[in-house]
């Protein structure tokens, strides 16, 4: 079976094939005329009927008056009152979703029709243009299938948004008549005003047998809870009225409660409010004496002062929501809208999608008994977090309920994500908002383990054809205790390395693989001989660093095994003149980056920097033939938000035989190229990620009067 | 050669022409056949009466959502109260809030009767409470009331069953029908329907149970805990198998199962039909007929193979070496194996439909199991195979963290429930959903310190904070001259000298009044004083005074330059969650008298950093005065000098992670004289900020050290485990004692 994930490669580049040239020629060309011949025979066949089927994508255009007429006869079958008991794994049949390599459950909506009873009179509104825009966006998304067999979710066309305005009875028999209902299994009912006068019921009282609701206005009691959505009353102001973002910060009045017809009872909790805290209350009420024309809605009334509705709701920190007759109130999308804080009065409410959404993060919740200690209740929020919260609850307004397709979609991904739960969207997907989804970083690697000392590292090498210093370092190397297994990566195709018996022998495995092409990304590679979770990556010609100083270097690297840990350290600047990154070689009391020339790192890294490098910078690096470090540099800096630990004083890689590509080299296009690349790879990022730090890391008693000899490091290297 | 070639070549041409013919007709079909599939396909009509359509309800509808002539608020609350009880309990209707009022969230336990003996696991739970800090001999005082009559196994058939439970409860004056109750479950009904049947009437308790299903859960009222086994620790715990992230996961098998099979009654449905995914290869589930007496009697043709094949294999092996685990329910809904996959990091698959997961009110379980369907057991293989590498290092990582966070203690256990009783009366203080899921855990994450994340030191680099750039120096004095000694003059100096310090506060722990305000040297930054109750305890209270993130904690002796001080915050930046200071010590296992070591000698390794001299956190103030119980506290009061120590540990056992010790000029102040005391005793003596190599042990100070080192070992019984770690290194400014100019040096008299 497929899988929607990509196979990784983890063999590595693909060996060169030991096939003679010339029989490599002949089979090259015999498949490639086969393979040109089933093109061409595909073409041929199937050319127009693709042309034809694209095109081919038809809209209705009729009014909803056209839609056909049913008659409901009054014997018609009822189905049952909802089941509180039903939960996924009882009333919904899954087997109807199956397994799909998207993990998207398929929706179909039935057609549109006319429902009268049998003297002719209409059970509801036909559709009202809330519910007609919510089926058009399912009907757009991803969800859709206009293939009933296929569908795992049906949604009736009949539309319950509101409680008040159907026969309850009627619509029930005209559920029970749909083509698929079988007791409502897997059918999904919208509505947003539930309940009547008297008692209100917090569900719509509509017999609806296993349906599920998306409900606006549960309690707890008639929540059920994994298998109803609770979702918004959505408010159609957020259609009329632009209110800007006005971002977070301090407001003119702390508390507001703009909510008309509010129990007496709130009414005096609030005004005893008010006549405690003054002029920061504020308590609107309908107005009294409006011109005509003027909609009573738009409005609100503090004594003889007129307010903009809901524009005052920007004028204010807090903004109360206290229940009515029903426990879900549009004021709430009113509220998020303007960036108010809500503070929800309405015990045993269920919150819209609080399945998924963290309300702690955007709301306050009271419960009624602490209505009189609400001031202070507030005024205990630090000033940063009402800042977050303002934020937080503009952006659940942005995201989930400014539209019927927001609410929608949203419900939809609910009932998506627990069906497959292993593709279910994240706590930070749902609820951070794009400012912290980009500030944040979220650390592949954030259990604070540190490697046990056991397992040792991998050092790679890599290259190309200097043999005798690769041999050096080879043997340099196998001196420390901790190295595991040696890895020389040989990138030259036009050499073979040197026979098994001239490499020298070593206490520990060594590897040689052979790569298919020239590239400083074979250096990253993630080998599978990598069996550590350490590695050290090392040039070929870095034979200075001592035993201890390496061995140091990987005890360092367990302290901080999310980081770059490595010798001589580089610093970005800020070059004012010239208005762009500067790359700095100099001897400065900062560092930002280490070279990759000698490191260890986590095999992760190897992993994200093979396959999730961002941009074009793999290849850039490859072309250039430089920078592969540096690279490296931002995407563990900009994955993790953590700095590099620069270990021991060493400042640079100082060898008799090294030619030119020596750090410290003062060849000026040199150094231009690497400012390049931290220009061009902030580019790519979007941001720089680099952190600048002070220190560096040294053994505990590095340069301490103390005798050497007791010394775990004694030998730590020079510049 | 030649002719093989030849036979190649045509091999291919025919190829070739039969697809031409034969499989390019079906292929075009099946393309023709989708093709007018998409012709067919019919979106929702956009009618072209759409815009005259009208709004589901009338905006003035919407707006005036309210009826004057409904009950009353208070009427309807007061109404609830007689309607949603027992099976329909909530907070609002079964729970006093006004019990917590006064006092807070305090718990009593009933005193343990005679003649009434409890189980193992059930006195740990007991004595969980009894050590957590919420605990209240009085029950006037207490907002939660724990039985003492051990209700954990209710299963008639076991020995563990007690017998007129309803009898007993109703002669507690104190049970007043079960409000503000809380009562542990770990089985309930017996064999063959197990059911939820505790066997007593709770009435409005608050049930913790384990393998609760969704239907009879009370939500936001009762707690899912899980089952776990009676060797459960009390405190401490084992940590969690993974000691190594990699991706691709490096295990030998997928996923495995080795379990019962049961051939009738309940549950028998799911575990029947494991054996069916069994590939030999990397998915391996095995299953036995063995169990019970009369297992032969129902016995199927499979039980003998099967048998066998069971056997071949180790439960703990496969559990070492399998990404995914499956968690079948058992007969009850949870079982054992939930946990020890949980901290063997072997990805929970759970096939139990209608189990209220283990605190799912707090904890996100999509991101540490694959909540699976028992009817859909045959695609978990594909679904398991399918998760993305980088997902299954996450999800790996996170049974870690919950396991240590929730799970690996009978402490934590029961903590983890109350407090999230606790969060439930005040949701406006209570931990979000972020922060139960977020490293370090909910339990050490106090809502009463702030509920903003950026106050904590955890949170900076997942949400894009940074800490403050400012620090307050706090000085402990304890010292008895009258008058202000050289040394603390120096150290004001110093600090103040800094330019991130915000602020100095100075505890006065002497009996002495402080000198007058005009004797403290004149600083750029504002001083206060604090008058203290002296106790060692009280130089980690959370006082009000202490404004920025940072703490610089130094003993009046301390001596400090400003750039050190400059140097030391600059690392503590980078390292906001630790303890980043000068003079270390470390601790080690002491074989041969099998007890931890103590040792301020100079090492080659470090784990307690002095906090005469450190930076840390101010959160840490805090949990050191709210989180650890008191008795910890009384103890460090006790010995002379530890609350050093309890410090370090407090924070290892947070973070995990060891301290950090920065550069220190070298000392001139050796031999000085120890300071005179301001008591005889209790206050205790202030200790030299520095380790002095190979220093002379005098009897006072032998006696310290051996009071250190008692600490040390009282303190890793109390933790259940040694939470200490060892560090390697020290951080010096990057040109630390490099031989180049002075000049281009930024701390150059660091290296003086």
């Amino acid at each position: 079976i497929m899988c929607a994930s990509a196979k990784y490669n983890t063999r590595g580049p693909a060996l060169i094939p030991r096939m003679k040239t010339k029989h490599r020629i002949y089979y090259i060309t015999l498949f490639s005329i086969v393979l040109l011949g089933l093109i061409a025979t595909g073409m041929f066949q199937f050319w127009p009927h693709s042309i034809e089927s694209s095109t081919d994508w038809t809209v209705e255009k009729r009014s909803v008056h056209d839609v056909p007429v049913v008659k409901l006869p009054a014997d018609s079958p009822i189905p049952e009152r909802g089941d509180l008991s039903c939960r996924m794994h009882t009333c919904f049949d899954v087997y109807r979703c199956g397994f799909n390599p998207k993990n998207k459950i398929k929706v179909y909506i039935y057609s549109l029709k006319k429902y009268v009873d049998e003297y002719g009179t209409l059970v509801s509104n036909t559709i009202s243009r809330e519910y007609n825009e919510l089926l058009t966006a399912i009907s757009d998304s991803e969800f859709y299938t206009d293939d009933v067999n296929r569908a795992c979710l049906f949604v009736p066309s009949i539309d319950v948004l509101n409680q008040n305005a159907l026969r309850i009875k009627e619509t029930a028999q005209a559920l029970a008549q749909l083509s698929r209902w079988d007791r409502g299994t897997n059918h999904l009912l919208f509505n947003m005003l539930p309940g009547g006068p008297p008692d209100y019921n917090t569900a719509l009282d509509v017999p609806r047998d296993r349906a599920l609701l998306a409900g606006g206005g549960f309690s707890t009691w008639t929540y059920r809870q994994g298998y109803d959505v609770s979702i918004p009353v959505y408010s159609p102001l957020s259609g009329e009225v632009d209110l800007p973002d006005r971002g977070p910060g301090p407001r003119r009045y702390f508390i507001l409660s703009s909510q008309m017809a509010l129990h007496p009872e709130y009414r005096l909790e609030l005004e005893a409010l008010q006549a405690e805290n003054g002029e920061s209350v504020l308590l609107l009420d309908k107005c009294t004496n409006l011109s005509d024309g003027v909609p009573a809605v738009r409005k609100r009334c503090y004594k003889n002062q007129v307010f903009d509705y809901p524009q005052v709701l920007q004028e204010s920190t807090f903004c109360v929501v206290l229940r009515g007759a029903r426990l879900g109130q549009a004021v709430l999308s009113d509220v998020l809208q303007a960036g108010c804080v809500p503070v929800i009065i309405a015990d045993s409410y269920i919150l819209p999608f609080s399945e998924v959404l963290d309300w702690k993060r955007a709301s306050v919740v009271i419960p009624e008994e602490k209505m009189p200690e609400m001031y202070s209740i507030l005024q205990s929020i630090p000033q940063r977090q009402i800042e977050e919260m303002q934020r937080q609850a503009r952006w659940f307004w942005e995201a989930y309920f400014r539209s019927m397709k927001a609410i929608a979609l949203a419900t939809l991904q609910i009932i998506n994500d627990r069906i497959y739960p292993y593709a279910a969207i994240s706590y930070e997907e749902w609820n951070d908002p794009p400012a912290v989804k980009w500030s944040s970083v979220s650390n592949p690697l954030f259990l604070p383990l540190i490697p046990p000392q056991s397992q040792g590292f991998t050092a790679v090498v890599l290259t190309y054809d200097r043999v005798e210093s690769l041999f050096r370092v080879i043997t340099e190397v196998s001196k420390v205790p901790s190295l595991s297994k040696l890895l020389v990566v040989w990138n030259n195709q036009n050499k073979n390395p040197p026979e098994d018996s001239l490499w020298p022998k070593i206490r520990v495995p060594l590897k040689v693989v052979r790569t298919a092409e020239n590239k400083l990304s074979n250096r990253f590679f993630p080998y599978d001989e990598i069996e550590t979770e350490a590695v050290l990556a090392i040039d070929d010609d870095i034979i200075m660093l001592t035993s201890d100083e390496l061995q140091f270097g990987y005890e360092v690297w367990r302290e901080f095994p999310d980081r770059l840990v490595g010798y001589p350290g580089r610093l970005h600047l800020w070059d004012h003149e010239m208005n762009k990154w500067k790359y700095e070689s100099e001897w400065t009391n900062e560092v930002s980056m280490v070279l990759t020339g000698a490191a260890f790192y986590h095999k992760y890294f190897n992993y994200l920097y093979t396959y999730k490098m961002p941009g074009d910078i793999k290849n850039w690096v490859d072309a250039h033939m430089n920078c592969e470090d540096i690279a490296m540099n931002f995407l563990v800096a900009n994955v993790t938000g953590k700095s590099v630990i620069k270990v021991t004083p060493r400042k640079k890689f100082k060898c008799p035989e090294c030619t030119a590509i020596d750090g410290l080299s003062l060849d000026q296009t040199h150094m231009v190229e690497r400012s390049e690349c931290i220009n061009k790879f902030a580019s790519v990022f979007g941001t720089m990620p680099l952190k600048v730090v002070e220190h560096r890391a040294d053994p505990v008693l590095y340069k301490d009067d103390f005798p050497e000899k007791l010394k775990s490091f004694p030998n730590i290297g020079s510049l | 050669m030649q002719t093989r070639k030849k036979y190649i070549f045509l091999t291919f041409l025919a190829s070739w022409l039969l697809l031409f013919i034969f499989g390019g007709d079906q292929l075009r079909r099946f393309a023709f056949f989708s093709g007018r599939k998409a012709e067919a396909r019919r979106s929702w009509p956009r009618w072209t009466d759409r815009s005259v359509l009208k709004s589901f309800a009338d905006p003035e509808e919407l707006q005036r959502d309210g009826d004057p002539s409904l009950l009353s608020p208070r009427e309807r609350r007061a109404a609830w109260l007689s309607v949603y009880r027992s099976s329909r309990c909530r907070m609002e209707t079964c729970f006093d809030l006004s019990r917590c009022d006064r006092h807070g969230f305090k718990v009593f336990t009933y005193p343990q009767e005679r003649g009434q003996p409890v189980s193992e696991t059930y006195s740990k739970i007991l004595s969980s409470i009894e050590r957590s800090r919420y605990h209240t001999p009085r029950p006037e005082e207490a907002c939660l009331f724990v039985l003492s009559i051990d209700t954990l196994d209710r299963d008639r058939l076991s020995g563990h069953y007690v017998r007129d439970v309803d009898e007993k409860i109703r002669g507690f004056p104190l049970w007043n029908g079960g409000r503000n109750h809380l009562i542990f479950n770990l089985y309930s009904g017996t064999w063959p329907s197990y059911t939820r049947e505790l066997g007593f009437d709770i009435g409005q308790a608050i049930l913790a149970k384990a393998s609760f299903d969704t239907q009879s859960f009370r939500p936001g009222f009762d707690v899912s805990i899980p089952l776990f086994p009676k060797e459960h620790p009390q405190h401490g715990g084992d940590r969690g198998w993974l000691h190594r992230d990699s991706v691709p996961p490096k295990k030998k098998y997928l996923l495995v199962f080795k379990g019962k099979r049961y051939l009738t009654g309940i549950g028998s449905g799911t575990r029947n039909a494991l054996h069916h995914i069994h590939n030999g290869k990397d998915i391996i589930s095995l299953t036995t007929c063995k169990h019970g007496k009369d297992w032969e009697k129902h016995k199927d043709t499979r039980c003998d193979k099967d048998n066998v094949d069971y056997e071949r294999f180790d439960y703990q092996e496969l559990l070492h070496n399998s990404t995914f685990c499956i968690v079948p329910r058992g007969r009850r809904l949870g079982s054992f194996r939930f946990l020890e996959a949980l901290q063997a990091a072997c990805i929970p698959v759970l096939l139990s439909d209608g189990w209220e997961l283990p605190f799912a009110e707090v904890i996100d379980w999509g991101k540490a199991a694959v909540v699976g369907s028992e009817r859909l057991l045959l695609q978990i293989p594909s679904a398991v195979r399918c998760i993305h590498p980088e997902r299954v290092l996450a999800f790996q990582q996170q049974t870690q963290f919950l396991w240590d966070a929730y799970f690996s203690s009978v402490d934590k256990i029961v903590h983890t429930t109350l407090e999230i009783i606790k969060d439930r009366l005040s949701p406006h203080r209570s931990r979000s959903r972020f922060l139960w899921n977020a490293l370090p855990g909910g339990l050490l994450v106090l809502p009463d310190f702030s509920t903003h994340l950026g106050d904590f030191p955890f949170y900076y680099l997942q949400h894009g904070y940074s800490p403050s750039k400012k620090f307050t120096a706090f000085i402990r004095v304890v010292s008895q001259a009258g008058s202000l000694s050289q040394p603390i003059l120096r150290l004001i100096q110093a600090v103040s000298g800094s330019q991130y310090c915000a602020q100095i506060v100075v505890l006065w722990s002497c009996e002495k009044p402080p000198p007058p305000s005009g004797k403290w040297p004149q600083s750029s930054v504002p001083l206060t004083i604090i008058q203290g109750r002296r106790k060692l305890s009280d130089r980690f209270f959370p006082f009000g005074a202490i404004q920025t993130d940072a703490v610089l904690s130094l003993d009046e002796d301390s001596s400090l330059s400003t750039s050190e001080v400059d140097f030391a915050f600059s690392v503590w930046r980078s390292f906001p969650e630790r303890i980043v200071g000068f003079p270390t010590q470390s601790h080690f296992w002491d074989a041969e008298q099998q007890r931890w070591g103590y040792t301020s000698k100079w090492t080659n390794e470090l784990s307690i950093v002095l906090t005469a001299a450190a930076f840390y956190h101010r959160y840490y103030h805090s949990l050191f005065t709210e989180y650890l119980p008191a008795g910890l506290r009384e103890l460090v009061d006790g010995l002379a000098a530890c609350e050093d120590i309890l410090m370090n540990v407090l924070v290892a056992a947070v973070t995990k992670l060891p301290p950090i010790k920065v550069t220190q000029r070298k000392q001139h102040k050796e031999g000085v004289a120890q300071q005179a005391e301001c008591s005889e005793g209790a206050a205790g003596s202030p200790s030299a900020p520095h380790p002095a190599p190979a220093r002379a042990e005098g009897t006072g100070g032998s006696r310290r050290f051996s009071q250190r080192q008692d600490c040390l070992n009282q303190l890793a019984d109390w933790f259940g485990y040694m939470p200490l770690v060892s560090s390697q290194l020290r951080l010096d400014p990057v040109l630390f004692k490099d031989q180049v100019s002075v000049l281009r040096k930024k701390y150059p008299s660091l290296e003086k």
